[in-house]
């Protein structure tokens, strides 16, 4: 008995010294995980489209931003963010013309000016991915072209192609990509903005209809459609490597346009290749296989489980800034200064959907960089005795590093401007709405829902964008005194006063008698949301004032803002570009939601704020504007159509072993920055990572122990009489 | 038997469609056409326009159930309820509004990883289950049994979702042995296999064990276990010869009819760890408001659900030869 027993001990050990000395177990990457310049991520929702003409969601831009090449592209180490080129040799400046085509100076007055012409020069010598769209065969024929079903009988994936091409990228297929905004079977979120913008750009959707629709009646329905057979009046090469884009008016946010996936390059070789039927009936198509010139290339997109990011051989080469700003160079941000990017060879992203398991391999060192979940925020961060935010000890021993950044987003309240209690231009109704911005005190919610990552919201104009002011001169006046150098909300008496003024005194409507009761429409869907609506309604109570929650789920909560149908509601904005432009026209009056089906959803109108708002877009930043957009969120504080909320403040989490990470929430296309020590990588995960062993020989131990007692148990029962088993049922 | 399973098949011809025309309805009384559009197009920037093609590109563009503007039986074929659900008879489930991805093909390849877990789940809980319950029934009456019972009601007192945080936490995140959560390809896949397969044969054993033991402990007492002990048969024999055998019925029931909807994966599990199988992929269609999957998958479950109900008939046959076709 004793050698048997002795003999399972030895091999225990074994077992446990192996598995100290071999890789970990609990790796959930492929084998050669540890090596090379690959980051690991994660993404929870499979990207629906990935045609740089449809991308538009931020879990798409993840991917179409590190290959695409749009002609701009933001500075990653400046603030305030800064356009510099990409595929563009500069920054375009506009000609502004008049409407007899005379040239007028750049600070014309947007009202004379009849067109802008951006004219782009794009870099020489850029090239494409290698790509089967591009494969000639031995005449300099299209390899892939009018495949049969015989053709294709091997091919599931892209990659099952044998062949691969490149070619320059061309002005054209810049030219091209703007054309598809209008194409008739796909569906680009900014067709109806640059409809307004670009000359024709309205009459060749028409255009593109027609044809579409005549190649359908010929028999050849999903065809493919030849872009470059049809001219588009406001677009135009002018050489190989020059293009101009013309447009109505004067539209200086047009160049944030041009930082953005829908306007980079795509070869009509692409677009001839993935309309082929075969291919479409294999999802090979150009929403799931991007074509690009960017640092990277899509090898393997299986969103099912995981996405692929490659370095892209052909790609163009840049280098890393040599400028950032104050403290960057302190914290190492400079250090790869000059030096050619991309620095990592391969990113892989896998499907994460849920956030506890993400979290806990971020930990082990399976994922390279995490956020931080409500959930995890205590064991994450703590908040120093001034206030300061700290990593945890925890966090501190594994050389995990915290950045935070303030979101260039707003989220806030909004009222009804159609409502006949909160809303209208009376005095009645502006004093309610601002005894309700006074009491609702978002300094606590920040504090209690969002563990103190926000900042409280003074007007729409989020930190970091042109516009918004620190300090006294950004302060609230109507919310907010300043006091002993900052800033500190009015007290609640002040709040009940108004509400007396409006009519209300002590939550009681004067004329009727009856008590006050305001409704709040939103989308509820958990626990977390039910803490915060009883929040809001003690925060009512504070003014005598019931606060109804109607609850619904999102399709009619915004069927109810479309028609106007809601009293107070809450809602949010995440920048496009950093304009002002981008947040202030949340409140013109041409934005109406009831009235145009545009962004402005509390239907606020004031005429001198829309007029503010139609000289300020058009200017370029300089003390008249901010002078303009002071005066506007001066309106917009008085008139209260919104409770100003909070904006959002990021926390972000790398591993030590990541280098070169700065928070840039505008910029997407921050991969190729990147640099991974994976040898450090490789240590950590081990240390961190070793299988511990007792808990399976426990197991083992036990099983054998309860085997052993029912096994005797089995064998006194067997050889029981029948009647003795009998009588102890009994 | 063929005739009895050719009728069976014809009945449940207007059993799928009358669980389409349930799907359908309780879609669209909670989404309209134009919410789906809103859904696939974005929050940013929607044009009234957009939606129109959108809704027209797909045929969300015509009437519900009844097409007055039609004639003859255009009225009810040209209708969304009709060109979206007869097609579904012949398998062809058509592309995903989500990403115009093939369905079908989804449906294929996410199977195999859907089955990886929900197999050896199913096949090994089932031996577990029904050898503890056995044993418990073999102890009857004694501390062994009590103690078994009483960690029964203890295992299935405790929701699922706990099961598996826990078994991540445990046994990924504390003592490494396997991977949190992920999947890999071919065989590569067991390593992402071990802990949610655990952890579904630890959340089912409560509730599976205590109940076969009570389908045991009631055949236990019957006549013929009697008689088999009175021929001086020992207490195992009697167990796994008679007492099995005879409460394979009950057993059957719950069993067989779940066989085929393995294929249809879990929709929780699936999600935590990560799984790419067919219970991930519905969660996600719901969530994305996709009717065409949505349509799709509970087409596919409920005619699973029917060749379960189906085989659960002719496995009673197998079982006992008292029962017959009629």
């Amino acid at each position: 008995m004793r050698r048997p027993l002795t003999r399972f001990i030895v091999l225990i050990w074994i077992a446990c010294l192996a598995a100290a000395c071999s890789e970990p177990w609990n790796d959930p990457h492929a084998p050669a995980s540890t090596g090379g310049q690959t980051l690991y991520s994660g993404f929870a929702e499979r990207p629906k489209h990935l045609d740089p003409v449809q991308s538009y969601s931020s879990n798409e831009i993840t991917f179409t931003a590190q290959v695409y090449t749009p002609p701009l592209q933001y500075h990653y180490l400046d603030r305030p963010f800064r356009l510099i080129p990409f595929a563009a040799t500069k920054v375009p400046e506009p000609v502004l013309l008049d409407a007899r085509g005379v040239a007028l100076p750049a600070d014309a007055d947007a009202g004379k000016v009849a067109f802008s012409v951006y004219e782009v020069r794009i870099r020489p010598g850029m090239r494409y991915q290698p790509h089967p769209a591009f494969a000639n065969d031995e005449r300099g024929a299209p390899r892939y072209v009018e495949l049969d079903d015989r053709a294709l009988a091997e091919i599931h994936e892209l990659r099952d192609f044998s062949h691969t091409g490149t070619r320059e990228v061309l002005a054209a297929d810049f030219v091209y990509q703007i054309k598809r905004l209008a194409h008739p079977r796909l569906h680009s979120p900014i067709l109806g903005l640059m409809k307004d913008y670009i000359v024709g750009l309205d009459d060749y959707t028409k255009r593109l209809k027609q044809a579409d629709d005549a190649l359908a009646n010929s028999g050849r329905k999903g065809a493919w459609l030849d872009l470059r057979q049809h001219p588009l009046e406001g677009v135009e090469i002018v050489d190989d490597h020059t293009f101009r884009v013309r447009l109505k008016g004067k539209y200086p946010q047009f160049v944030y346009w041009l930082a953005m996936p829908f306007f980079a390059p795509i070869p009509h070789e692409a677009d001839r290749f993935y309309t082929q039927p075969g291919l479409i009936a294999r999802n090979i198509t150009l929403d799931w296989y991007p074509v690009g010139a960017g640092p990277y290339m899509l090898t393997i997109n299986d969103p099912n489980r995981q996405m692929v990011l490659e370095r892209n051989p052909n790609f163009f080469g840049e280098t890393y800034p040599r400028t950032g700003e104050a403290g960057d160079a302190a914290e190492g941000l400079l250090r790869d200064a000059g030096l050619p990017l991309p620095f990592i060879d391969r990113a892989v992203f896998a499907l994460e959907k849920e956030g506890i398991p993400y979290w806990n391999k971020f930990l082990q060192g399976y994922y390279d960089m995490s956020g931080i979940a409500a959930d995890a925020f205590d064991q994450a961060v703590q908040i120093g005795g001034s206030g300061q935010v700290m990593l945890t000890d925890e966090m501190r021993e594994k050389g995990i590093q915290l950045k935070t950044a303030v979101a260039p987003s707003t989220m806030y309240m909004g009222f009804n401007m159609l409502d006949a209690v909160v809303g209208g231009e009376s005095e009645r109704a502006r004093k309610l709405r601002l005894a309700i911005a006074i009491a609702i005190d978002y300094e606590e919610f920040v504090a209690i829902f969002a563990n103190g990552r926000g900042v409280p919201a003074h007007g729409p104009i989020p930190p970091g964008i042109y516009g918004y002011r620190n300090g006294e001169a950004g302060v609230n006046r109507y919310v907010y005194d300043w006091v002993d150098g900052a800033p500190r909300r009015k007290s609640i008496e002040t709040a009940r006063k108004l509400l007396a003024e409006a009519g209300y005194p002590g939550g009681v409507d004067s004329a009727t008698g009856a008590p006050l009761v305001l409704y709040l429409d939103g989308t509820a869907r958990g626990p977390d949301d039910k803490n915060r609506l009883d929040w809001l309604r003690k925060q009512f109570a504070r003014l005598d004032v019931s606060l109804v929650v109607r609850a619904t789920d999102y399709n009619r909560f915004q069927e109810k803002i479309r028609k106007g149908n809601a009293q107070i509601f809450y809602w949010g904005w995440n920048a496009d570009y950093p304009d002002p432009e981008n947040f202030l026209f949340l409140l013109h009056g041409a934005q109406g939601k009831v009235k145009t089906q545009g962004e402005n959803a509390s239907n606020y109108t004031n005429a001198e704020y829309d007029a503010l708002f139609e000289r300020m877009k058009n200017m370029d930043n300089g003390p008249e504007r901010q002078a303009i957009i002071d005066r506007m969120q001066e309106i917009l504080r008085r008139d209260v159509p919104w409770i100003w909320g909070m904006h959002p403040k990021e926390y972000g989490l790398a591993h030590a072993w990541v280098h070169n990470r700065k928070p840039n929430q505008i910029a997407n296309n921050l991969l190729k920055y990147q640099r991974i020590d994976s040898a450090s990588r490789t240590t950590l995960r081990a240390r961190w990572n070793r299988p511990v062993l007792w808990p399976l020989g426990l197991v083992v131990v036990f099983a054998a122990a309860l085997s052993f007692v029912a096994w005797s148990a089995w064998l006194r029962r067997e050889r029981r009489t029948a009647g003795l088993a009998l009588a102890q049922e009994r | 038997m063929w005739r009895y399973v050719v009728r069976r098949v014809l009945y449940a011809i207007p059993i799928l469609v009358g669980v389409n025309l349930l799907t359908f309805f309780l879609f669209f009384v909670v989404n309209t056409p134009d919410d789906m559009a809103r859904m696939q197009l974005g929050v940013k920037r929607v044009t009234p326009e957009a939606i129109e093609h959108w809704k027209a590109e797909r045929g969300y563009d015509r009437p519900l159930m009844f097409n007055e503007g039609a004639t003859g039986a255009g009225k009810f074929t040209d209708t969304i309820f009709f060109d979206h659900s007869v097609r579904l008879f012949a398998f062809d489930f058509g592309a995903a509004e989500s990403d115009g991805r093939d369905i079908g093909h989804e449906i294929r390849s996410r199977m195999g990883p859907s089955l990886a877990i929900a197999l050896p789940v199913f096949l090994v809980g089932l031996a577990a289950y029904v050898s503890f319950a056995l044993l418990l029934v073999f102890f009857r009456a004694t501390v062994l049994d009590t103690v078994g019972v009483v960690a029964c009601v203890f295992a299935m007192s405790i929701s699922g979702m706990f099961y598996i945080i826990g078994g991540q936490y445990l046994v990924g995140k504390l003592w490494n042995l396997v991977p949190i959560s992920g999947f890999g390809e071919g065989l590569s896949a067991w390593r992402f296999l071990v802990l949610p397969v655990l952890v579904g044969l630890v959340a089912g054993f409560g509730e599976s064990a205590r109940w076969y033991r009570t389908i045991f402990l009631e055949e236990i007492n019957r006549d013929y276990v009697r008689t088999a002990r009175a021929k001086g048969l020992t207490e195992s024999r009697v167990l796994f010869r008679h007492v099995l055998r005879n409460g394979m019925i009950p057993i059957l029931t719950g069993v067989v009819v779940v066989i085929p909807s393995l294929f249809l994966g879990s929709l929780v599990t699936e999600s935590f760890f990560g799984i790419p199988g067919l219970g991930s992929y519905t969660i996600d269609a719901i969530g994305a408001q996709d009717f065409a999957v949505v349509r799709s998958m509970v087409f596919l479950g409920s005619l699973l659900y029917i060749v379960g109900l189906i085989l659960t008939d002719i496995s009673y046959t197998l079982v006992d030869p008292r029962i017959r076709f009629e």
